[in-house]
């Protein structure tokens, strides 16, 4: 498969397995600068292993993938988590915030990692918040918060680095559906306006039609449905 | 549903009968209208002048009934056409995309492909709603949601068919 010109983020042939199971098994992948493509498929057809082996947090057995045109799989693991702390943003399921901290500090968190002064850094953090809607919980901590409200904190925290891709692994998977289109809008808007990629797996329909285009996992096999129309 | 496209698609596992052809669409896709022979023999003169099937020899007594039809290149150039192109998403899908998945396990086509191919169409849809619909007003957020609730719960119903490809291949090639 050819990828367009331009990509930010290109993955060929990517094979992986655990043991006996096949999780990819030839996936290919690529998205431009402020595209939001959605991951779709099967449970257990592939979508989470594309996703982390595209952000750097697992190495596929073969297969190659590009960022800004360089080779992830041969950068040594200290160059990849670089990548991770200053390129990439995550959202899960599941917010995953530290629930030791008050919000606006586990928004701040990515930025203190990579050296902010705690003023600077909870100040850039109050601003993603009021774009999220949930500034007003900023001394609140995790539990304290509705799982929208929460989910909501965890997208500003993904998206305080400034990242140029997000990736994104069901992340309304939690939430009502009114909660989840929130999210969804918020991110989405979030995102265009600083030209990131996203990448988005879901198997939600109404989620997946935040996005610009779908690709298909099968049997660890990806499919761009906008190249086979 | 198109009754031509599904009785070709019938045709494609072997010639048949008209009558064989009416019992098999009746038992497969007819649960709640079976067909008239009246609408066979119509469809299959229309498919026989169009040479999408030709005549592959005639039971001794005559009548239409007892002619026996095949399917032709052409013919199965045309299931395959019908078969790759995704439907309009509209209310009341189900019993085409059921025929079509149906008939691609009977051919032995990739009925995940008519899945696949289904759910971008759909998508396509949805993602002008909800375009919509974030620039809409309050008004606007409601119509919107209401299509897209409709044209999800197909979706549902075509991932779970997908799931179930395997045990609906048992049951329909048995
Ligand atoms: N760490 C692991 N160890 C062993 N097997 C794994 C591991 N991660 C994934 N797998 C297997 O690889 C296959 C693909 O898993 P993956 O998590 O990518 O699926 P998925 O498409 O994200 O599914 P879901 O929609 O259920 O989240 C599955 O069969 C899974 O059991
Ligand atoms: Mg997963």
């Amino acid at each position: 498969m050819t990828h367009p010109a331009g990509s930010l983020l290109i993955a060929q042939d990517l094979r992986k397995t655990y043991g006996p199971t096949t999780a990819l098994d030839g996936a290919e992948f690529s998205i431009h600068p402020g595209e939001v493509v959605a991951v779709m498929g099967p449970s257990g057809s592939g979508k989470s292993t594309l996703l982390h082996c595209l952000a750097g947090i697992v190495t596929p057995d073969s297969g190659s993938i590009t960022y800004n045109g360089r080779e992830v799989t041969s950068m040594s693991d200290s160059e990849r988590s670089a990548l991770r702390r200053s390129e990439f943003g995550f959202v899960f399921q599941f917010g995953q915030l530290v629930p030791e901290l008050t919000c606006v500090e586990n928004v701040a968190l990515p930025l203190r990692l990579n050296g902010s002064s705690r003023k600077a850094a909870e100040r850039t953090a109050l601003g993603w918040m009021e774009r999220l809607e949930v500034d007003d919980l900023r001394k609140k901590r995790p539990g304290e918060v509705s799982g929208g409200q929460g989910q909501r904190v965890a997208v500003a925290r993904a998206l305080v680095t400034d990242p140029r891709v997000l990736f994104a692994d069901e992340p309304t998977g939690a939430l009502d559906s009114l909660n989840g289109e929130r999210v969804m809008e918020l991110l989405t808007e979030a995102a265009r306006s600083t030209n990131a990629a996203v990448v988005l797996v879901t198997h939600e329909a109404r989620v997946a039609a935040y996005s610009d285009r779908e690709i298909v996992v099968r049997d660890g096999r990806s499919r761009d449905m906008e190249r086979v129309v | 549903m198109s009754i031509g496209h599904t009785l070709l698609g019938l045709l494609e596992s072997g010639p048949r009968h008209g009558y064989d052809l009416k019992r098999a669409f009746d038992e497969k896709f007819g649960h709640d209208r079976p067909l008239h022979y009246g609408q066979v023999y119509s469809t299959m003169s229309r498919l026989l002048k169009n040479g999408l099937v030709e005549v592959d020899g005639i039971e001794a007594g005559g009548g239409p009934e007892r002619k026996r039809y095949a399917i032709t290149e052409a013919g199965i150039t045309d299931v395959e056409r019908w078969l790759a192109t995704p439907e309009k998403p509209e209310p009341y899908l189900q019993s085409t995309l059921y025929t079509k998945v149906v008939l691609a396990l009977l051919t032995r086509r990739d009925a995940g492909d008519i899945l696949d191919t289904q759910r971008s169409e759909h998508l396509r849809s949805m993602r002008i709603l909800t375009d919509r619909k974030r620039k809409g007003d309050l008004a606007d957020q409601l119509i919107c949601d209401h299509a897209l609730f409709h044209l999800e719960a197909d979706l549902r119903w075509l991932e779970l068919t997908a799931a179930r490809l395997d045990k609906l291949r048992e049951a329909v090639t048995r």
